[in-house]
């Protein structure tokens, strides 16, 4: 590339502009990276962590991902529909499960690629009870945000983790269900609850809200394990397998940590 | 399948709608019959829900329905209740989301009315408020009407700004829109057909309604 440059850089001294127009032509044609994208349907908790995985795998000459981002049932409604996305990164492990079992994802290709934890949250200025969940029926608690657990996996295993400390039902009045974990985390945000229930991951995040918080012991709760599957339209089925094995490599693994996910571990 | 979802919808479109009519009929009247110089500006702060994204309503709601908020911060210490996850705040939502479903059918045909009715009023010896609820009202008739069902059925409608504030609590916030979505996600879809279908056919029938009571006469009012 460089030998065509320099000589269409001497034969055409007068237009500069041309100049660089063609080179950066020659740059596109044969860049690694004009290969097609690789699209990726991510639930939205761990949107962040796929973009710094993207830029690892871009450096490492990988494709690059184009990347939507959703709720996991919402973009399953639409992955049934037709939506022409390669990989599906679930927030759960049924939604993978019955991609496979419709036929509408590969048989086989199905991986656990992070397991999530779960943090208590308290609003600035508000105490985080010392002794974790089972000090949660205190009054400084006035609402405590958790995910819904019927829609989302960290909504589950906060009423699991609630349950088995004996708070649930105890705590009825007091807990708010957003649609998904992002909703129960903007909820303390804004400042309408005083506690959340909330994926761990939240608290790398660059804007994460104010306040203190505490890791949940995990033997509290079922893992929160999220499946990754390549949906059978995919056309670029190879390069798909290609960046699953990526996800359990340990380049990826070091990004989890990061973003407060363990890595993936078996699938069971 | 529970039908509580059902029961909170029509509540709250019901609620809203009657705040509306208290509160968007002097307003549609001062909009039709005003002389002032904020008028223009007041007309298209009116129209701002048509043409927001639900969730900027939302987002805005959920700062200002705070605890700690500006409107939730005095209401929570006058009521001890907290304005979000209520079906208090859910109203207030509502009320400003549908407030130019009301008002502007009101404002038209206040307007369609014309300034000879209320002067031959005036000339009979009637006082304004007279010639507003005897004369002006019964013949702006079916713009309250439209009004009505348009406030009504946009509410039930209602979703992105109270998925935001609300919180799902069943039997007080959980709205049927948000019912459906709940079960999309949690793939119910025969639930999710049924309460669908249910609010197609109720829109459908609440905006024949309208086009047909409008259809009969001439048009320009309302629509």
């Amino acid at each position: 590339m460089s030998d065509q440059a320099a000589s269409a850089l001497g034969a055409r001294r007068g237009s500069a502009l041309r100049q660089w127009l063609l080179a950066g032509l020659l740059l596109v044609i044969v860049s690694p990276a004009a290969a097609a994208p690789l699209k990726v349907a991510v639930a939205s908790n761990f949107l962040a962590p796929l973009e710094a995985l993207a830029e690892v795998y871009r450096q490492q000459g990988g494709p690059a991902l184009q990347i939507s981002a959703g709720a996991t049932g919402q973009l399953y409604a639409q992955i049934t529909q037709g939506a022409p996305y390669d990989v599906f990164l679930a927030a759960d492990q049924a939604r993978p499960q019955r991609l496979v079992s419709e036929g509408t994802a590969l048989t086989g290709s199905r991986m656990t690629y992070a397991r999530g934890r779960l943090v208590l949250w308290a609003r600035p200025g508000i105490e985080l009870p010392a002794d974790g969940l089972a000090g949660l029926q205190r009054p400084s608690v006035t609402r405590l945000a958790i995910a819904n657990p019927a829609l989302a996996p960290y909504g589950r295993a906060a009423r699991e983790a609630l349950q088995a400390t004996g708070q649930w039902s105890a705590l009825s009045d007091r807990v708010i269900q957003g649609q998904n974990v992002g909703q129960a985390l903007q909820y303390l945000a804004t400042g309408n609850v005083s506690h959340a229930l909330v994926a761990a991951s939240y608290t790398r995040l660059e804007n994460r809200p104010a306040g203190d918080y505490q890791r949940v012991a995990g033997r509290l709760h079922a893992p929160i394990r999220q499946d990754a599957v390549i949906l059978a339209g995919s056309a670029s089925a190879d390069q798909a397998r290609a960046f699953l094995a990526f996800l359990r490599g340990p380049a990826a693994a070091d990004v989890l940590a990061a973003f407060g996910y363990r890595a993936a571990g078996p699938s069971p | 399948m529970n039908l509580t979802p059902v029961w909170i919808s029509l509540q709250l479109a019901s609620v809203t709608v009657a705040v509306l009519l208290v509160l968007g009929t002097p307003l549609a009247w001062w909009l039709a019959m005003g002389r002032s110089r904020w008028r223009v500006a007041v007309d298209a702060v009116v129209a701002l829900p048509l043409v927001l994204p639900p969730t900027v309503l939302g987002f805005y709601m959920l700062i200002l329905l705070a605890p700690q908020g500006p409107v939730g911060g005095p209401w929570l210490a006058v009521t001890g209740e907290t304005l979000t996850f209520s079906f208090a705040g859910l109203v207030i939502t509502s009320v400003l989301y549908s407030l130019p479903f009301v008002v502007q059918p009101l404002r038209d045909a206040f307007r369609g009315i014309g300034p000879r009715p209320l002067e031959t009023a005036a000339m009979l010896g009637a006082n304004r408020l007279d010639a507003f609820l005897t004369v002006a009202c019964p013949l702006a008739g079916r713009g309250f009407v439209t009004a009505i069902v348009l406030g009504f059925a946009h509410t039930l409608g209602e979703f992105g700004a109270i998925l935001m504030v609300g919180g799902s609590l069943p039997g007080e916030t959980r709205t049927v829109a948000i019912a459906i979505y709940e079960h999309v996600e949690t793939l119910d879809y025969a639930a999710a057909h049924a309460l669908s279908a249910g609010l197609l056919v109720f829109s459908f029938v609440a905006l024949l309604a309208i086009y047909t009571l409008n259809g009969r006469r001439r048009p320009g009012i309302g629509l």
